[in-house]
């Protein structure tokens, strides 16, 4: 369970990172804050547009995805199915694989980094630890034999 | 359970204000590069010009980037008066600016070409805003629009946007105004050729302007 708390977390903290850079991508506020990262190099690229949306727009809508997923691993009739955790990590390969697209585009390509991607590629990272590591823990039991007897309040 | 729904709530909603802030405060003319500075100094600059330095005649321009007689005089004249008394070496073409007070984004404007042309890229970004004038009818902030502008005129936007968060040539742009009031500028464009005020009807076109610029080499006085 503590597993898919974090990911919901980190996929929240993720999802506003791309929407930021999404409402900014749509022409919404002024000069990205960057520090002095280039990720006006890195936005205004050929690369900051696939398949006629912006980047952040795939970003907003992963990070939707795994949060909402997370949300509902977490109900009580879901926290002992392990097949949340597969879709869990199937979501987070996805964002890690995309991720790692972008960054070599701008190591290699566009030679700029937005410290926003950084942040969104160690948000996704982390959350594809975090989801592998759950695949390693045993499936909480619900049921009631499975729960541990009542302490004695006289002990 | 309950206690992480509680610590997921508050940092949505501390992500929430934290992206509104940013979006909120990133946008926005920087007062410092829309309005008149507190103190005026003289840096020595006395606007971009084009044409050579051996031209006869030197036409100083005293224009305001949010004013549409000037955008039309940029976008309608100026071709030809380039093609006919720039590039023939006849004249020299000098801007100096003079933010009415009638227009908020005025001085704005300005600063943003001050900046560009800090970066050798005045004219372009002259031509940006005139040509691309339709943000002097809306009313609204113009500041993304104008980095766009400049993107488009081939500014670095880092330096740019440092520029004009700064202010950095909020003086100078007031200097030539003050300039212009001490030589009875009362209106854009105003045209100076050789220092003498030209006075016209109307808005003058590049006829009346070659017309001038023939004139005085044909009376053959020393340029200012």
């Amino acid at each position: 369970m503590r597993y898919r708390q974090a990911i919901a977390l980190l996929a929240l903290v993720g999802l506003f990172v791309a929407l930021y850079l999404w409402l900014h991508a749509l022409g919404f506020g002024g000069p990205i804050k960057c520090g002095t990262g280039g990720c006006d190099t890195v936005q205004t690229s050929p690369w900051a547009v696939f398949l006629g949306f912006p980047v952040a727009f795939y970003g907003v809508v992963g990070y939707l995805m795994v949060f909402v997923v997370a949300l509902a691993a977490l109900r009580p009739a879901a926290l002992a199915e392990p097949k949340w955790n597969l879709m869990l990590v199937g979501l987070a390969t996805v964002g890690v694989l995309f991720t790692a697209y972008l960054t070599s585009l701008e190591l290699f390509v566009i030679h700029a980094i937005c410290r926003w991607c950084v942040g969104s590629a160690v948000i996704i990272t982390a959350i594809w630890i975090v989801s592998l590591l759950s695949l390693r823990s045993p499936a909480i039991r619900t049921d009631r034999g499975a729960s541990p007897p009542p302490r004695d309040p006289r002990a | 359970m309950n206690r992480f729904y509680v610590v997921l709530a508050c940092l949505a909603v501390v992500l929430a204000v934290g992206t509104f802030t940013m979006l909120r405060s990133g946008g926005g003319a920087p007062a410092a590069a829309t309005g008149a500075p507190p103190t005026v100094g003289d840096d020595g600059f006395r606007g971009y010009s084009l044409g050579s330095d051996n031209a006869p005649v030197e036409i100083t321009e005293y224009l305001d980037f949010e004013c549409p007689v000037c955008a039309s005089f940029a976008i309608i004249q100026m071709p030809t008066i380039k093609e006919q008394l720039i590039n023939t070496g006849k004249a020299r073409w000098r801007y100096r600016d003079f933010p009415l007070p009638n227009h908020r984004y005025s001085r704005f404007a300005a600063h943003a070409a001050q900046c560009a042309g800090a970066q050798g890229k005045f004219f372009e970004m002259h031509d940006q805003l005139f040509y691309n004038h339709q943000w002097a009818q809306t009313g609204k902030d113009p500041s993304r629009l104008f980095r766009d502008l400049a993107r488009a005129a081939g500014v670095e936007l880092t330096a740019y946007d440092q520029c004009m968060n700064e202010g950095r040539y909020a003086q100078r742009i007031e200097f030539s105004r003050q300039e212009g009031d001490q030589v009875l500028v009362d209106g854009t464009p105003t045209f100076f050729a050789n220092g003498k005020q030209l006075k016209f009807r109307r808005l003058p076109t590049s006829d009346d302007l070659k017309a001038v610029v023939d004139s005085i080499i044909a009376s053959g006085p020393a340029r200012r």
